[in-house]
């Protein structure tokens, strides 16, 4: 497939198209706040606490005066790094165990996918959770929790294609032509499964950016001062009836952003699957 | 035949109409907002424990009212002894357990001893091992020697406490309750809500207004202001939600009170830990701090600011806020005279109360100002009472001390701030032991300062007592010297 015809196809793909936008406005938000913030985003300004929107406060302030706008940009950075690391981490151990499990078979491929089942069994939050109360609350613990309920995912995905590209005639002629199981592994698996772990990466990334706010919202993610749109929910939680317009920004940050990360991951798999290829 | 049935229909519509009408309500429903680890008040340290029980299952001898007088309550009345040293009670002659037991002074003298016992995890024990000898040879009188004259001890003699237990029911009285008051235990479920259902042998049952009492757990203070617009609870005392209470004192179905209590809202420094036990750095730390905006930020204005261990209704309350004002410049060069290397890392151990969770992050803010980074740590109430409490693994933390008159917290080494000071002890002395109130107020103000010069805590604001409830019901307490909610004295217009 050529780039040029890569790139036509995208763009008739309107869910791709906004998902790319929407994702890419979330990177520039982050990005934005790492040099530019309308206000300090922890700043404490208790006299201009509950300001309703103004021009010099763009969404007003929350209940300790801090700057909704530079929350939000703050925020982007938090959901962003945790969605990059906790992807991270299940990409890194998740392919690697499912390489192992489909190059090797026999026990050892059933342990680990035994092992997969058994983390499957609780609920990836409820796993993050469980994690978090015993690590201590806490943004970098946030992430392991989040990374390691990744892991049997990106596992399960690598050990299932890998041992249908291993059936194939270009893999068995490989072997027959002596080449390593980890050569194998990595020259033709690894690229043939690739286009499926991109679009579960970015499906996993929206994950995160969820399980994030929702560990943060119960106090177990980001602590105060960082700022963190699943704080800024459970702060709000307080003002429903006085200012509900706190819970409406970040709500409508973490919709959007996970949005257009499920509209990416989807155009992506349009895009990548070579059976929906053949269909057009 | 058709007219008759008519007639009847009618009737009865009228008369379930009437009906409803006349029932006059008999139940209440309160909010509160933490839920006690169990009933027994002479066990734990909840405040929560007393707001349930507290005259309600369990009386003492004296009764504390929301003006901080003292009225007879189990005791008909007193007498000091000249030396201030015996205290002597009359006691009711009509008064009996729930389960039918007899009140008489071998259960005041019982309930005394255990509470000074060895193994009492009463939390005024200090105060009941000061009672020397207790006579109970009459068993409508009981005498109190104390080793020193004690002036407060009637208050202290009112507080949760200090109330008479059963001797045949102690070991349940944390999950079963049997006290002399006017309601029993009816159902806990568990994380939701406690009911307590008038008692009929009780002495005065006919001045019982009030016949089923629903106390509803609430910790959520959007969650205690949606309750109370629904009309599921009747009455929230201190009430969490400070910043929409503008929205009830604007509804005429609300009545809105703002009392004081006696909580005295600290930053508990630890004593002891490197480098909080120079008393430069805990001074630096109450330069660094703005209680105008704590107050105005974490409790929306409401909150008088203190200077010490204290409150402004307190006998003997020397207003002692202007020993550190806010002045980060200062705040920094007593840190440098330390010579503490900043940013120093400290943590700050927040529970729950909005209080201490909003209050902490301003904290937080403030104390960064002058090189200080509190590294805050969102705890629960069991955390907080395990790790900060009991094992004392804090640098600071942000707590309201809601007992009366509780400065004697300091004179206990041990207790979790761990101040450890021979000239506080011997004020603490001097206080209890003083023959009549202008020495006992000379030797409080003694102790106020010395606290403020020390600087064992930053000292931060009376904890306001604001109640929101139906407008229609009587006899709340608007200021709450203890945590209570008297029952008895409820009723509906």
């Amino acid at each position: 497939m050529s780039d040029d015809r890569f790139f036509a196809r995208a763009r008739r793909n309107g869910g791709f198209v906004l998902g790319a936008i929407l994702v890419a406005a979330l990177i520039a938000a982050a990005a934005l706040s790492l040099v530019w913030t309308p206000y300090p985003p922890a700043a404490i300004d208790v006299p201009h606490k509950l300001l309703e929107p103004s021009f010099a406060h763009w969404l007003g302030t929350d209940s300790l005066g801090h700057d909704v706008v530079s929350q939000l940009l703050a925020g982007a950075r938090i959901s962003i790094l945790v969605g990059i690391i906790a992807v991270g981490i299940g990409l890194v151990f998740g392919v690697a165990l499912g390489l192992v499990a489909a190059s090797v078979g026999g026990v050892v491929e059933d342990v680990i996918m035994n092992l997969c089942d058994f983390t499957f069994a609780f609920p990836a939050l409820l796993l993050a959770i469980m994690l978090t109360a015993v690590l201590g609350a806490g943004v970098v613990n946030a992430i392991l929790a989040i990374g390691v309920a990744n892991v049997p995912i990106f596992a399960k995905v690598t050990r299932a294609l890998g041992n249908g590209v291993l059936a194939r005639d270009y893999a068995m002629a490989a072997r027959a032509a002596g080449k390593g199981p980890v050569a194998i592994a990595l020259e033709h698996v690894l690229p043939n499964v690739a286009p499926a772990l991109i679009v579960q990466a970015t499906i996993q990334f929206a994950i995160a950016i969820l399980a994030e706010a929702a560990l943060s919202y119960l106090g177990l993610g980001a602590q105060p001062p960082q700022a963190s749109w699943g704080r800024m929910l459970s702060d709000a939680q307080q003002f429903m009836f006085l200012a509900p317009r706190l819970a409406v920004f970040p709500g409508v940050a973490i919709a959007m952003a996970v949005l257009g990360l499920n509209l990416l991951g989807d155009g992506l798999r349009d895009l990548l699957d070579p059976r929906l290829r053949a269909r057009r | 035949m058709h007219h008759t049935l008519r007639v009847i229909v009618a009737a009865s519509a009228a008369m379930l109409a009437f009906g409803a009408l006349a029932a006059p309500k008999d139940s209440v429903t309160i909010g509160m907002v933490l839920e006690p680890p169990g009933l027994d008040p002479t066990a734990g340290a909840a405040a929560a424990i007393g707001e349930i029980t507290h005259y309600n299952i369990f009386e003492g001898l004296t009764k504390i009212n929301s003006d901080f007088t003292v009225t007879p309550l189990l005791a008909e009345s007193w007498s000091l002894s000249p030396d201030s040293k015996t205290l002597t009670f009359k006691l009711r002659k009509d008064v009996h357990f729930q389960d039918g037991e007899t009140f008489t002074s071998k259960d005041v003298k019982f309930s005394f001893e255990r509470a000074a016992a060895a193994d009492s995890t009463n939390k005024e024990k200090a105060f009941f091992a000061s009672i020397e000898a207790i006579d109970a040879s009459d068993p409508a009188t009981v005498s109190l020697k104390f080793k020193q004259p004690s002036f407060d001890a009637l208050y202290h003699l009112g507080m949760n406490t200090a109330v008479i237990v059963d001797p045949k029911n102690v070991a349940a009285n944390a999950t079963n309750p049997v006290g002399t008051g006017p309601y029993k235990l009816a159902n806990w479920s568990k994380g939701s809500s406690i009911t307590l259902e008038k008692w009929d042998g009780y002495r005065d049952a006919a001045k019982i207004a009030i016949k089923k009492a629903t106390f509803r757990i609430i910790s959520d203070p959007s969650a205690g202001v949606a309750a109370l617009l629904a009309g599921d609870v009747d009455a929230f005392p201190r009430f969490q939600g400070v910043d929409s209470l503008a929205q009830f004192q604007s509804d005429p179905r609300f009545q809105v009170m703002v009392g004081g209590t006696e909580g005295k809202t600290i930053l508990s420094i630890n004593n002891k830990k490197k480098p909080l036990d120079d008393v430069r750095v805990r001074r630096a730390i109450a330069y660094a701090i703005d209680r105008k905006a704590i107050i105005d930020g974490a409790m929306s204005g409401l909150g008088t600011p203190i200077g010490s261990h204290l409150t402004p209704n307190d006998p003997g309350y020397v207003d002692l806020t202007g020993e550190y004002p806010h002045d980060p410049a200062k705040a920094k060069a007593l840190l440098k005279e330390a010579s503490v290397t900043t940013p120093l890392q400290l943590s700050l151990i927040l529970p729950p109360p909005a209080y201490a969770r909003k209050g902490g992050e301003i904290i937080a803010a403030q104390l960064a100002e002058v090189g200080i980074e509190a590294k805050i740590e969102n705890v629960e109430w069991a955390q907080w009472l395990s790790g900060v409490y009991k094992e004392k693994n804090f640098d600071l933390t942000i707590i309201s001390h809601v007992e009366p008159l509780d400065i004697g917290i300091y004179a206990n080494p041990d207790y979790y701030f761990q101040y450890d000071n021979k000239d506080f002890r011997d004020i603490i002395a001097k206080l209890n032991a003083a023959p009549d109130l202008e020495t006992y107020k000379k030797n409080m103000a003694d102790a106020e300062r010395k606290l403020a010069d020390d600087s064992v805590n930053a000292f931060l604001f009376q904890l306001p007592n604001p109640t929101v409830a139906d407008a229609k019901l009587n006899g709340l307490w608007k200021d709450a010297p203890i945590f209570a909610n008297d029952l008895s004295a409820m009723s509906w217009k």
